[in-house]
């Protein structure tokens, strides 16, 4: 405005006649027509058709194995095991024995689910301490009050890692053993490494600057969490790059689950001899080391082997989920296009 | 205390040249203050200030909950951020506001002005001087207080002001001092003044003062008329002296500037209410979640603390649930978008910046362009129902002419032909020569010169008539060179009059308080003015008394007809019945008329009731009154000597532009002070009566129980007898109720015109509401010799009773009241004075801008708040809801769904600039269509765009999206994972992909409410994904990570999440369940049940491809030969011509026409053919439907 009082001449006050000024920008002025908006319709009910359809063809061809152990096999016996305090620390071996009827072909994964342990409480998720788990030596000796009261041990000794999340740390382990037509066990190799990602394993986790010391040298003066067994620098025995921080099943357990009940991927079938193609049918057995406690909070445990799609596991919402919307919006625009061709253009005249 | 002592004051006691005695009063100085805050006090200040408004409270209080660690479910940034945005946002604004108050403070403080201190003149600012100094101005300085004046350069103590900055009025006007003080022309006189001045308390009447001042033992009374006020401009004096009676801000000009009364529209009130409901919706929802996390605690949560263990206040469930309301309530918080509120106030006022902006509300002969002065109301300039307008100056240009008269029985001022027919005048008609009379002004017309012929005859009636006219008024002349004389009147009759007088040979020349010197007929001679019995409203007439050369005493008087009518002596009364008959044909021309009468005074008689009028010009109470009195007295016995007519010029447009904003149901009342019959020819010249209506009202009842009848009869002919008797016993309780089902069973048009004294008994309270029943069932109302109070009255009694808009349209002094209490005020920045525009909320030049300000900018500021509003709800509920859904997933932990990081920055930057662009730009129909279709209007006035229910299905849409937005996403995530088959349905990811998701729906979702899509929307939609993703990869890249790990946890997410084929196809899903809800719904409201603005739009498309058709159908319209048939149009066109020449027969009729097709049709004025040509397409085209 202040500008416009300094020109000079009679029509000093006269405003600019620029299209900004007077609203006269040019534009595109979109309106909903039936030809625009009914073709819209049915190509996308055609879209999700089609998404639709591949993605259920795809996800037939996946196969999948679900197994409850919590109290199968002989796996009852630690389950009561556990239940009982007094016996809570022994340990347990159980075993779960089952059958693959097809051939699982391809890549073969191997998870254990949870159900019903909330992962997704607040108090729980903020229960951690993303600069220890980088390996900031500060906060690796004063963990942050957030992980209390898993922050120090009764001695005073700061807990690494420190937190809820960690203390929890998922702690049973399995070997799957297959029973060839011979009837010969053979272990079933499990790759346990590389299921993280890689910004897990490389940013968000990180071992405190090691420099000339080991790694238990460097994790000195810190307590191992209330739970656990082992320190976190002896978590994996055979290999040592696999331990401290960035232990694979460590990242792998601390990336919260958005729901309770959730599964984590635990090995990767390694393609070996008998299983170059993927898992053969046949008998199968899981050894299980049983030492994670479920029946406090009514949970179940499972293992879960599963071959993949480009999208995930034997997942049958997203497929369906497109056929539905794809059936609605055929269904709405049939209609729309029956009313609009029976009373819709009459609406276009002026009078009324 | 001096704050004290103002409150005290009831009379101010000044003496000159003593500051010892006037300090004793602590009056204020002169230093003016309007800014608020200096350096030291802004910030405290201002954010008390800020803090008073409910919101900006709101996330204060909002904030501390967030410093609590136990119910901290958001780290307090996320309050932070925004509440700091918003608040430095608005402190930025009024620190730049009130820093150029302080400059323009500063500026004038620092004036200069000579001060009288100790016996020598000394340069002073402004700032340092007091109450009780004398002070000199120059020629052309501004008065530096408001100041009594007591000697001049000129002659008698007279000196010339300009008021533009008081009331706007440019003419000069004159303020004369005391004869006694006159004579104190130098320093050493001033210094022994020692005068006193016992005067009233300051306050804000500008044209008042009344006082007395004590010198040497005498009292001598002071009225405004030797007051300087602060803000006047010394002219054509070169110098005076004054004494400072108030200063600073005591002085009238800063007691003016009072704070407004603060308008809010009734959006706001809804916003506010509907921030109320939403706030009560949270509130349950924290409890919801509150009462689920106790049970959830007690029931689920007890068996989880192995590896949660509860901390000491868990313990108790039912306060851990009242801690879980709380966290609930800060997650929840964004359903009240802190943002709103700011945005509301940008998107007002760029709505203002357009309306300043408009060129076609710029008047270029005035250099006037339209001015919001107000910036909070725009969008109520959508809604209006009821315009009241003034008559002078709004719908009439205020330019008088003097176009005939009527002098002893005689009218002149026609013109005949060869055959005693009168003709026509047109810009041919010979005009009568005035070149005898080398004085003239050429730009004077008159086209009779039968008058000129009178006067060179010496005809006595016509030289008085004309001498009345040349002595009777308050017009200063100026002349700037031999011969060349400018007049400064007050009002323009007075200047037309005196004009008229000075061309047939009575030339006022000069004035003296005490002569008037005229040049008659060539020869000058000077008058003695004895008294000048003023002008005011109740009396409606003004005389001089003067002394001729001869010595005879003379009382000349010009006034309203039937003031002077009651006054006359009883011989006049033939005289007065022919002039009466004159009277009413003028007026019947729609000319403003006045009546002149003179008086011989016996010379003993006058010397008698001069005195008294000395005497009652000193009294301090009641001086006008008595003065009225007096004056009263001696105007008696008056003799007739005829009456003039002046032409009143309606403003250019007038006529469309009511018949176009009738089209767009909005009702016009014109309230003015006009005589009846002056005020019903307007009313058929701008088209608001006319012929063919079915019947008009003429209310003027003097008694209450006549108006009631005659409103009462009116009302029944209107509803037919049944109806009202049915309903007459009932009527004042639910006459109401009524009305929607009376207002549409009326076909048939009827006007309304109410006098003055018949208004008064009908405002009353047993009598309004038949008065607004009668009313609204008319189609035009007129009530004519109001004052400015009943217009104030009628105005409120519309307000109060029928829920609707008002706007109020006035340009003088007499419209401010009304101005003031409509809902909108317009002022027309015309020539009767700045007063209403300066009480108004809008200004511009000419009246028919205001079908564009309701019409064009009123719309679209509805339309854009209103969809701004809805939209802004939406995103808001969307956004928020997801996290009471995911509360039954997380245990009522109050888990957040998304990173803190999005929430922080949702409102302010992912989703702010659209919304805005759309708010500021969106029109659905271009600004020519909704001139040409007024009935785009009708949405607005009924509310329909933003209501509770409108905003109960925003919100109610939003609750869906983020139904959607979390359901599906969920659905997927039970069994998900990454293609390389790391771990993937997890809480980052998740929250990625629904914020991901979120933002491509809401920003789809303005795509499909955004109408005008210009580059800015485009921009600005765009450019929020962009920066979204931009941001998101920010915040979770490895750098911001490592700076601080605890803030940033998300680190890697979105590369990892984003790269997922997955995760675009559960997007994609989301976006299109949600959209297609939306599509469907607005596909079937413009398609299959479109209103009209849709149709517009539509047309507008099928327009550009098919608009050929015969020339013959495009220039004709539909009710013509009807017309012509009936022979309506041609005694139209007889009437048209006979009550005002100027108008042109054609565009009458084309109007008429235009209202009787009741067809939608433009009013477009006539600068644009071309649209009045595709209009009339318009028209063709939709005939053949009828």
């Amino acid at each position: 405005m202040g500008r416009a009082k300094r020109k000079p001449g009679p029509l000093a006050r006269r405003p600019d006649n620029s299209a900004f000024k007077q609203q006269r920008l040019p534009a595109w002025s979109p309106m909903l027509t039936a030809n625009t908006v009914l073709p819209f319709f049915y190509f996308m009910a055609l879209i999700c058709m089609l998404l639709g359809v591949w993605l259920l063809l795809t996800v037939q061809g996946t196969q999948e194995i679900k197994l409850d152990y919590t109290e199968a096999g002989t796996c009852d016996k630690c389950f009561e095991k556990r239940k009982n305090v007094s016996s809570a620390a022994e340990s347990c071996i159980c075993k779960v024995v089952f059958l693959v009827e097809k051939p699982f072909k391809g890549d073969v994964f191997f998870y254990y689910g949870l159900q019903n342990f909330h992962q997704n409480l607040r108090r729980y998720m903020d229960s951690r301490d993303d600069g220890q788990l980088v390996g900031r030596k500060s906060n690796l000796k004063e963990p942050s009050s957030y992980c209390e009261p898993f922050a120090k041990d009764q001695n005073g000794l700061p807990i690494a890692p420190c937190g809820a999340v960690a203390n929890s740390f998922f702690n049973d382990s399995f070997t799957l053993t297959y029973y060839g037509s011979s009837g010969d066990p053979v272990k079933v190799p499990l790759l346990r490494t590389g299921i993280t990602w890689y910004t897990d394993k490389n940013v968000k986790y990180r071992n405190p600057q090691i420099d000339n010391l080991t790694l238990a040298q460097v994790f000195e003066g810190t307590a191992k969490p209330l739970y656990w067994k082992k320190p976190v620098y002896e978590l994996d025995p055979l290999d040592p790059t696999n331990n401290g921080f960035i232990n694979d099943d460590l990242i792998v357990w601390m990336r919260e689950a958005a729901f309770p009940n959730f599964k984590k991927l635990y090995g990767v079938l390694y393609h070996d001899k008998l299983f170059t193609d993927g898992l053969p049918a046949g008998n199968y057995s899981i050894d299980i080391s049983y030492n994670f406690p479920v029946q406090y909070f009514q949970g179940r445990k499972e293992v879960v082997l599963t071959t993949l799609t480009w999208f995930g596991g034997q997942n049958y919402f997203l497929p369906i989920a497109y056929l539905v919307t794809s059936s609605l919006i055929l269904l709405i625009a049939v209609i729309l296009t029956v009313a609009w061709w029976k009373f819709g253009k009459k609406g276009k005249n002026m009078e009324e | 205390m001096p704050v004290c002592s103002l409150c005290l004051e009831r009379e101010r006691h000044v003496k000159a040249n003593d500051p010892d005695y006037n300090e004793k009063f602590f009056y204020a100085d002169n230093r003016i203050k309007t800014s608020k805050y200096n350096i030291f006090t802004f910030l405290p200040m201002n954010l008390f200030e800020q803090f008073q408004r409910v919101a900006n409270a709101y996330f204060l209080v909002l904030l501390i909950l967030q410093l609590i660690p136990e119910i901290s479910s958001l780290s307090p940034f996320t309050t932070i951020v925004p509440l700091v945005l918003v608040l430095v946002i608005t402190a930025i604004k009024d620190a730049t506001d009130d820093y150029f108050r302080y400059k323009s403070d500063q500026q004038v403080n620092n004036r200069q002005s000579q001060v009288l201190i100790r016996g020598c003149l000394q340069n002073e600012k402004w700032m340092n001087i007091h109450v009780g100094d004398i002070i000199r101005l120059e020629n052309n300085q501004f008065v530096a207080a408001d100041i009594l004046l007591l000697s001049s350069s000129e002659p008698y103590g007279l000196c010339y002001i300009e008021t533009a900055e008081l009331d706007g009025e440019t003419n000069l006007k004159v303020r004369q001092a005391l004869s006694i003080t006159s004579d104190l022309g130098d320093v050493s006189k001033l210094m022994d003044f020692d005068g006193k001045v016992i005067c009233e308390p300051p306050n804000n009447k500008l044209d008042r003062f009344t006082g007395t001042l004590y010198w040497r033992g005498n009292r001598y009374p002071l009225d405004n008329e030797k007051m300087l006020l602060r803000g006047c401009v010394l002219r054509n004096t070169e110098w005076c002296f004054g004494l400072v009676i108030f200063a600073g801000l005591q002085t009238k000009l800063m007691q003016n500037c009072g704070r407004t009364k603060f308008k809010r529209t009734n959006i706001d009130k809804l916003m506010n209410t509907l921030v109320l409901w939403i706030f009560a919706f949270l509130i349950c929802m924290g409890a919801i979640l509150g009462i689920g996390n106790t049970i959830w605690e007690s029931l689920i949560d007890t068996n989880f603390q192995v590896y949660l263990p509860w901390n000491t206040i868990q313990n108790n469930v039912v306060f851990s649930g009242f801690l879980t309301f709380w966290s609930y309530v800060i997650i929840l918080n964004t359903v009240v978008p802190i943002s709103l509120y700011v945005s509301v106030e940008i998107l007002r006022l760029g709505h203002s910046y357009f309306i300043n902006w408009d060129l076609k509300m710029y008047h270029s002969r005035t250099d006037t362009a339209a001015v919001a002065r107000t910036t909070t109301l725009n969008e109520e300039l959508g809604q209006v129902e009821f315009i009241f307008s003034d008559k002078t100056g709004t719908l009439t240009q205020n330019i008088m002419v003097f176009s005939k008269c009527s002098i002893n029985g005689h009218i002149y001022g026609d013109v005949y032909d060869e055959f005693s027919q009168k003709m026509e005048i047109t810009d041919k008609t010979a005009c009568v020569d005035f070149s005898f009379n080398p004085l003239s002004d050429t730009r004077f017309k008159f086209y009779d010169s039968s008058l000129v012929e009178a006067v060179k005859l010496e005809d006595p009636a016509v030289q008085e008539f004309f001498r009345l006219l040349a002595l009777c008024h308050t017009v200063m002349p100026e002349e700037k060179s031999e011969g060349h004389l400018v007049y400064q009147a007050q009002s323009p009759d007075e200047g037309a009059l005196v004009t008229a007088a000075r061309n047939f040979g009575f030339v006022f020349r000069a004035r003296t308080p005490e002569t008037i010197t005229l040049c008659e007929m060539g020869e000058a001679v000077t008058y003695q003015l004895l008294a000048i019995l003023d002008f005011n409203n109740v009396r409606k007439r003004m005389s001089v008394i003067v002394r001729n050369p001869e010595g005879q005493v003379k009382l000349y008087c010009k006034g309203a007809d039937t003031i002077i009518f009651e006054r006359l002596d009883p011989s006049n009364e033939d005289l007065m019945s022919t002039t009466s008959e004159h009277l009413s044909e003028f007026a019947g021309e729609g000319l403003r008329t006045l009546a002149l009468a003179y008086k011989d005074l016996d010379e003993d008689y006058f010397k008698v009731w001069n005195k008294k009028l000395l005497f009652a010009s000193t009294v301090i109470e009641n001086r006008e009154d008595q003065l009225d009195v007096v004056y009263e007295e001696i105007e008696q016995g008056l003799k007739l000597l005829g009456a003039t007519a002046v032409e009143d010029k309606l403003q250019e447009g007038v006529p469309q532009t009511i018949a176009c904003l009738g089209l767009a149901d909005i009702k016009i009342w014109v309230l003015t002070g006009d005589k009846l019959e002056t005020a019903m020819n307007i009313g058929y010249s701008c088209n608001m009566l006319r012929d063919d209506m079915n019947e008009v009202f003429v209310i003027s009842g003097h008694t209450l129980v006549e108006v009631q009848q005659e409103l009462r009869t009116a009302k029944e002919h209107i509803l037919g007898l049944s109806r009202v008797s049915a309903a007459g016993d009932v009527e004042k309780t639910d006459a109401f109720s009524d009305d929607s089902v009376f207002e549409e069973t009326i076909i048939a048009e009827y006007a309304l015109v109410i006098n003055g004294h018949s208004l008064a008994h009908a405002l009353e309270p047993q009598l309004e509401h038949i008065l607004l029943d009668l009313a609204c069932l008319c189609k035009s109302v007129i009530c004519c010799r109001v004052t400015p109070m009943q217009k104030a009255q009628v105005v409120e009694l519309v307000k109060r009773h029928k829920r609707a808009i008002t706007l109020a349209i006035g340009d003088g002094a007499n419209d401010v009241s009304m101005i003031k209490t409509a809902h909108i005020g317009v002022g027309i920045s015309g020539q009767e004075g700045m007063q209403a525009v300066l009480a108004s909320d809008y200004s511009f030049a000419q009246f028919r801008y205001l079908q564009r300000l309701l019409l064009v900018h009123g719309r679209w500021s509805y339309f854009r708040m209103c969809n701004f509003l809805c939209y802004f709800f939406y995103k808001n509920f969307a956004f928020t809801l997801v996290h009471f859904w995911y509360g039954f997933f997380c245990g009522f932990s109050a888990q957040t769904v998304y990173d803190q990081w999005f929430i922080t920055l949702y409102n302010i930057v992912y989703t702010s600039l659209p919304v805005l662009a759309m708010g500021l730009f969106d029109q659905d129909v271009s600004d020519q269509y909704s001139l040409r279709y007024p009935s785009l209007y009708k949405p607005g006035q009924q509310n329909l765009l933003f209501n509770k229910r409108q905003f109960f299905l925003c919100t109610l849409q939003g609750l869906g999206t983020s139904f959607l937005v979390f359901f599906i996403p969920y659905g997927a995530f039970s069994d998900i994972v990454k293609e390389d088959a790391t771990q993937f349905s997890e809480q980052q990811v998740f929250a990625v992909t629904i914020a991901t998701s979120l933002i491509i729906v809401v920003n789809v979702q303005i795509g499909l409410d955004t109408h005008y899509w210009a580059a800015v929307n485009h921009l600005f939609i765009w450019g929020s994904v962009t920066l979204y993703f931009a941001i998101l990869f920010t915040v979770q890249s490895n750098g911001i990570f490592f700076i601080i790990p605890k803030n940033f946890p998300f680190v890697g997410t979105a590369r990892n999440c984003l790269s997922e084929k997955s995760v675009w196809l559960i997007i994609l899903l989301t976006t299109v369940v949600c959209v297609v809800p939306s599509l469907v719904v607005s596909f079937l409201r413009v398609d299959l049940f479109p209103t009209l603005t849709d149709k517009e739009r539509s047309l507008r498309r099928v327009r550009r491809t098919s608009s050929r058709r015969s020339a013959y159908a495009f220039s004709h319209q539909q009710g013509y030969g009807e017309l012509i048939t009936s022979g309506k149009n041609m005694r139209m066109s007889v009437v048209s011509s006979a009550c005002s020449p100027e108008r042109e027969p054609h565009s009458s009729s084309w109007i008429e026409n235009v209202i009787k097709s009741k067809n939608e049709v433009s009013c477009i004025s006539d600068e644009s053919t071309e649209l009045k040509q595709s209009n009339r397409l318009q028209s063709t085209q939709s005939e053949p439907d009828l």
